[in-house]
């Protein structure tokens, strides 16, 4: 037995109200034949069926509005056998229409009061901030805005990070020691540096005669004040150097390399009692001698103080670390991530030195580079080390 | 034109495959196996099986939102156009076009458009760029009587005209814009001589007679090919079916639908093939059988195919590059 | 590693597009410019002076007043394996041709399940300031960003003018490339040497701290300048060229963010539904705990562009405009 429905015209109808038939039972239908008329939302249409044979049974009156799908009338394919004596359809008790359930006005949940109270007892805190707290281990409640009634801002929440390290006693009992957070920030960074990116090392002694007789020569026109510590030019050279390598000089940031026009450079420096940051020397390929003095001062003198600005602590394009004052032949860093590399340096001795097929005795230093092979190849690594040596090699151009 | 035997049979065999295809197509409408809008052919059979026998594969075809009977009389497979309607990663598109947007690159089938008239401009450039590359072949655009309201057919006939291009501009008129008759849309409906106005040669064909739709377009594809410039075919044609499947058909009369019916293309051209001996009875059973048998296993072929898994929803927007989003 | 770098010439905006139309006819046949008046007019804004003395009129088409159908016949064209560049006179008069566009431009490659490229380059001037009224001055750069399928460029600087167009025909999918009409005359120094830049990526014009300056097209210059005097009290602001709306580079506007924590867009488009909106929305989804003020947007306001002199400038970003909204955004504790 084959089965019409109700066609599907078109995405847009649902039902259709059967206006007439056209065919009776025991009638002989053929494929594609117009059996009977539907009436939809955009007019009458005639309807065919897709098989031949014979009406055996019509399901539906006229009259009767049918959903999409449902059964209207049945047929004998051909060389089926005739079942009962064909019947006309009863009319049905009611019309069977699909509505949606009514929806009430009580059944509307009531918002407008609950939401008002709500707002009000919110402290106003830029996202960043609430984060940042968050991060520092700080109580937004605790924050104090920089004027009555304003947001609180991510400085705030700096100034009351610093003000808790200052004062530890005015702590609360509960909130985690700084120098531990400390610790645990660094650790944080180092075991994903060391889980995420693939260092690779390289080292070069340098022949730094002609720098330290300069440097020497130098600090001896100037009052003690004034005088340049020994890792000043270093810092010039390293930050010069770079621009040349711009591989090494920016981040690694979603699966690419994302090089710094400028070179920032972050200088490792020991914290008292422990710890140590990296912060950033703005722009230090083209910054003075001097000005890199002054600057180096600020800095040390402002971590030493815990005062440190937020955005020295995100700049740093890359990293120095110097260890020679404690006596350190190489230094073989740990990058600081998103960074691609950090240059370290050790502590200048004299050595014996091949030149022209002479030993003699030079003033030399290690200098080491740990870069991220991602970003960059060994050769690209070795060309920096090769620019670090000669432009030491030219100290007066380094001012 | 007298057609020897093997064209006859080809021709009729293209009307009827056309005409069961677009049958079949109804059925499975119907029944919901196919979506979204439904332009069928029915009616029109003898316009594209003319025109497709007088072009050849150099040439590019251009086509509408009515295109099915384009598409199969230019070669491409019922299964895969079944499929594309049924949204399966078989389809002729990739089931990202439907029935409105069939195409195929290795036929240079450029298309089912379903904007009227938005084929026009994409003809003149592609027969410029033919020109431009002295290669031989014409491109070839099916647009409806309804596109010639369009400010794109007359922006086009102007372009095809001034840059000589080697485009065949076939109208099909069959005399309703969905539901608006031609006379209700146009001031003029002489429309070989709205083409004429830019200087396009033209001709006016009946465009139920396969053999005269033939000859016409190899004529004319004969002119364009000598390097004439572009010519423009209307061909007199009429759909028996409603414009969509949703359509109540209130704009015209049952009696206006079943005169048009007695010169169905192929009840007249297979009268006319066993009156002249072109063709016989059983010839004409034996190429009913056979497009049967292609109807039947393209809806199986339509019915295996596979869904596109979602994951893959917005490839071929751009060719693949690194993208920076 | 020394760079030896090419001498720079003086030049201008314009003068680097028609650069990078000559190289572009030039080094590929397939190349070819068309337009209302790009050929014996020599351009609308005289970007293609001189080309079709130099490639004749096969190559330097011009062609009637019928946008729809030449836009669409760069697309035929590009079907079938010209590299067509098609010049609209004003971005205005590209909504004549904004079916072919969007209709077939922008979705042949995807109805048809990816067997067809496009690789055509629609170039049209955008911008206002010219006190040329409704009709000539408006900014749809946002429009165009909203559709899929085709890629929106708006070369702000002469290397951009210079080296987008190339990469841009190289792109097998359709680009559209907005010109402000008032960075034609902008004058600076250019290598010999440019060429071919991206088009992928977003530029930071200019590295700052406190704050994020978004923008793009005719708006760069004068964020520019707004930096500059935000320097001067002490607010560094970091310039974000977004050199391609579609896609958007949201990596480096982040990037960014990350660092200032605090963001302006300047755009010349409408406020309501405007590409800073998007901007905007794509923040607070992706970035939204590293906001530490409200994003402001300096937009068009919402109107026609008038013809007075003084009502146009009111209605477009402005130097003093940016600079209010950079400092209401950045005004507690810098």
């Amino acid at each position: 037995m084959y089965e019409f429905h109700m066609p599907s015209l078109g995405a847009d109808m649902e039902a259709g109200t059967l206006v007439e038939w056209l065919i009776k039972p025991g009638d002989e239908v053929q494929r594609g034949q117009v059996v009977a008329v539907v009436e939809t939302q955009k007019g009458a249409v005639d309807v065919e069926i897709w098989e031949a044979g014979t009406v055996d049974k019509l399901v539906v009156v006229t009259g009767r509005k049918v959903p999409v799908g449902e059964l209207l009338a049945l047929l004998r394919t051909v060389g089926e056998p005739a079942a009962a004596a064909p019947e006309t359809p009863k009319t049905p008790g009611t019309p069977h229409v699909a509505t949606a359930p009514a929806i009430t006005a009580a059944a509307l949940p009531r918002a407008e009061a609950a939401a008002v109270s709500a707002v009000s007892a919110r402290l106003r805190v830029s996202p960043s901030a609430r984060k940042l707290a968050e991060e520092l281990g700080v109580d937004i409640a605790s924050v104090q805005a920089a004027e009555p009634g304003a947001v609180i801002s991510r400085a705030d929440v700096e100034r009351a990070a610093q003000a808790k390290t200052l004062t530890p006693v005015a702590a609360k009992p509960a909130a985690p020691d700084w120098h531990a957070q400390m610790r645990m920030a660094i650790a944080a960074a180092m075991s994903r540096s060391k889980r995420e990116i693939p260092h690779y090392y390289l080292a070069t002694n340098i022949d730094v005669t002609a720098v330290s007789s300069w440097l020497e020569t130098e600090n001896l026109k100037r009052s003690v004040t004034e005088r340049l510590l020994p890792v000043v030019p270093f810092m010039k050279a390293v930050a010069l150097a770079l621009r040349e390598v711009p591989e090494l000089n920016g981040f690694w940031i979603d699966g690419a390399l994302r090089s710094s026009a400028s070179v920032h450079l972050g200088m490792a420096i020991a914290m008292r009692g422990g710890g140590l940051v990296a912060p950033a020397i703005h722009d230090a390929d083209r910054k003075s001698l001097d000005q890199l003095m002054a600057d180096l001062r600020d800095l040390i003198t402002r971590v030493r103080s815990g005062r440190l600005r937020s955005s020295e602590m995100s700049d740093p394009t890359v990293t120095f670390t110097s260890l020679g004052e404690q006596g350190v032949e190489g230094v073989f860093g740990v990058i600081y991530p998103p960074q691609v590399a950090i240059v370290g340096l050790g502590k200048i001795t004299e050595r014996p030195w091949v030149e022209g097929g002479v030993v003699v005795v030079r003033r030399v230093a290690t200098a080491t580079l740990a870069a991220d092979h991602r970003a960059s190849d060994g050769h690209r690594g070795g060309l920096f080390l090769a620019a670090l040596d000669r432009l030491l090699q030219e100290p007066e151009r380094l001012r | 034109m007298t057609p020897d035997p093997i064209l006859a049979r080809k021709l009729l065999h293209e009307m009827v495959r056309i005409r069961r295809f677009e049958e079949k197509s109804a059925e499975l409408y119907s029944a919901g196996k196919i979506r979204g809008f439904l332009h069928l052919y029915i009616g029109e059979e003898a316009v594209a099986t003319g025109v497709m026998q007088a072009l050849q594969p150099e040439d590019a075809v251009f086509a509408t939102y009515r295109e099915h009977g384009h598409a199969l009389a230019r070669g491409l497979s019922a299964g895969a156009i079944m499929a594309e309607m049924y949204g399966k990663v078989e389809g002729c598109s990739h089931g990202r076009g439907g029935s409105m947007h069939l195409f195929d690159a290795a036929a240079k089938f450029y298309g089912g458009n379903a904007i009227v008239g938005g084929g026009l401009p994409l003809t003149v450039g592609y027969a410029l760029a033919q020109k431009m590359q002295q290669r031989t072949g014409l491109a070839a655009c099916f647009f409806g009587e309804g596109a010639i309201a369009e400010g794109e057919f007359h922006e086009s006939m102007n372009l095809a005209s001034l840059w000589n291009v080697p485009a065949l501009f076939l109208c099909e008129n069959n005399l309703y814009a969905m539901g608006t008759a031609l006379e209700r849309s146009e001031a003029d409906t002489n429309l070989v001589e709205k083409a004429a106005s830019y200087r396009i040669a033209g001709k006016s064909v009946d465009g139920m007679d396969v053999l005269a739709v033939l000859e016409a377009a190899q004529q004319a594809a004969q002119f364009v090919r000598a390097g004439n410039g572009p010519y423009f075919l209307e061909f007199r044609t009429y759909r028996f079916r409603a414009h969509s499947m949703f359509d109540p058909e209130l704009y015209r009369s049952k009696a206006e639908v079943e005169r048009w019916k007695q010169r169905c293309p192929i009840a007249g051209f297979s009268v006319r093939a066993i009156s002249e001996g072109w063709l016989t009875p059983q010839t004409i059973a034996a190429i009913e059988a056979e497009v049967a048998r292609e109807i039947a296993q393209a809806v199986e072929f339509a019915e295996a195919g596979t869904w596109e898994p979602v994951e893959t929803l917005t490839r071929d927007v751009y060719t693949a590059r690194v993208q920076p989003e | 590693m020394n760079t030896v770098t090419a001498p720079v010439i003086t030049t201008t905006y314009r003068e680097a597009l028609r650069m990078a139309l000559r190289e572009a006819l030039q080094r590929d046949p397939r190349v070819f410019l068309m337009g209302e008046d790009v050929g014996r007019y020599g351009g609308t804004y005289a970007v293609s002076k001189g080309l079709l003395e130099e490639f004749g009129e096969e190559r330097i088409r011009d062609t009637p007043l019928s946008e729809s159908a030449f836009v669409g016949a760069g697309i035929g064209a590009a079907l079938n394996g010209m590299l067509p560049i098609v010049e609209v006179m004003t971005c205005n008069f590209s909504l004549l041709a904004l079916d072919q566009i969007l209709n077939n431009a922008a979705t042949l490659r995807h109805m048809s399940g990816g067997q067809f490229n496009i690789p055509l380059v629609i170039r049209m001037a955008t911008g206002a300031g010219r006190q040329l009224a409704a009709q000539h001055s408006h900014s749809f750069e946002g429009w165009y960003a909203h559709i899929p399928g085709i890629r929106v460029v708006t070369p702000a600087t002469l290397e951009d003018a210079r080296g987008m167009l190339w990469t841009a025909l190289m792109d097998p999918d359709p680009v559209i490339m907005f010109e402000n009409a008032l960075l034609y005359n902008l004058e600076g120094e250019l290598a010999t040497d440019a060429g071919a830049v991206d088009i992928d990526r977003a530029a930071v014009r200019r590295p700052g701290s406190d704050l994020t300056l978004v923008t793009y097209g005719g708006s760069l210059p004068k964020t520019l300048q707004a930096a500059e005097r935000l320097a001067a009290q002490n607010i560094s602001a970091e310039v974000i060229d977004l050199r391609t709306l579609r896609p958007l580079d949201m990596t480096t506007v982040l990037g960014s963010l990350a660092k200032t924590h605090r963001m302006v867009i300047i755009d010349e488009g409408w406020k309501s539904g405007s590409l800073a909106a998007e901007i905007m929305a794509r923040v607070m989804e992706q970035a939204f705990y590293e906001l530490d003020a409200p994003i402001e947007r300096v937009c068009s306001a919402e109107v026609p562009i008038p013809y007075a002199r003084h009502l146009e400038q009111a209605a477009i970003p402005q130097v003093e405009t940016i600079l209010a909204a950079a400092l209401r955004t950045v005004k507690q504790h810098v």
